[in-house]
């Protein structure tokens, strides 16, 4: 299946837009997600933290994640 | 009531607070947040904030549910600014209402304080000399 991805903040710099997509297995989990992401993107893993939201819920890592799930890198968050 | 608001707009806190009082709520507790001239000695040209604003929006609710929880308040009136502000620019406003100081406070601290830890806004630090995304690396 192929996730797009959607990124914010400091992540959007680091896939080089608002979004990016991965060719998954069915049933991947959150956990196999960012070790694809972080292959194909090493500055992730340089950060401080990061998380994964699905349907704009922070996601556990051994959460599975479906083809029509609004999926989105959470770099650490700074508002206020 | 709870009212929440992502804005790409300047930010009305009298409107923020006059929608917070009422006849009962003797004690109304307002937090600005504005854009500091500094960050460790350097100067701040301007900042841009960003977010993710269904989320955004989900997680506020669940810092206001909790502070309802926690505290017999009347009103909470949460405000954050996105976009690119200068210096003095007010970025969030929380407005908090109850019968009394004390709730109002503490129910207003735990709002920025959790907002800042949960809520996916992100500020990017713009310098003379180069930008950073706050809180991004270690």
């Amino acid at each position: 299946m192929t996730i797009n991805i959607l990124a914010f903040g400091i992540a959007k710099e680091i896939v080089g837009g608002t979004s990016t997509s991965a060719d998954l297995p069915s049933h991947t989990t959150v956990a196999q997600l960012r070790r694809r992401l972080e292959e194909q993107y090493p500055r992730l893993g340089k950060l401080a933290s990061y998380m994964i939201a699905v349907n704009n819920e922070y996601a556990a890592t051994d959460s599975l994640i479906n083809e029509q799930d609004e999926v989105a890198i959470i770099p650490p968050v700074s508002g206020g | 009531m709870v009212d929440i608001l992502i804005t790409g707009k300047p930010i009305d806190t009298q409107a923020c607070i006059n929608m917070a009082s009422s006849p009962h709520s003797g004690g109304i507790d307002v937090f600005i947040g504005t854009v500091r001239a500094a960050t460790k000695g350097k100067e701040v040209v301007r900042l841009e904030f960003e977010a993710y604003r269904p989320m955004a929006v989900s997680e506020i609710k669940k810092i206001t549910a909790q502070m309802l929880q926690k505290w017999p308040l009347h009103h909470i009136i949460i405000h954050h600014r996105t976009g690119i502000l200068k210096v003095g620019d007010i970025a969030v406003v929380i407005v908090v209402s109850a019968a009394h100081r004390d709730a109002a406070f503490d129910a207003c601290r735990y709002a920025i304080n959790t907002l800042k830890q949960t809520v996916p806004i992100w500020k990017k630090e713009v310098f003379l000399d180069g930008e950073e995304w706050v809180a991004a690396h270690p």
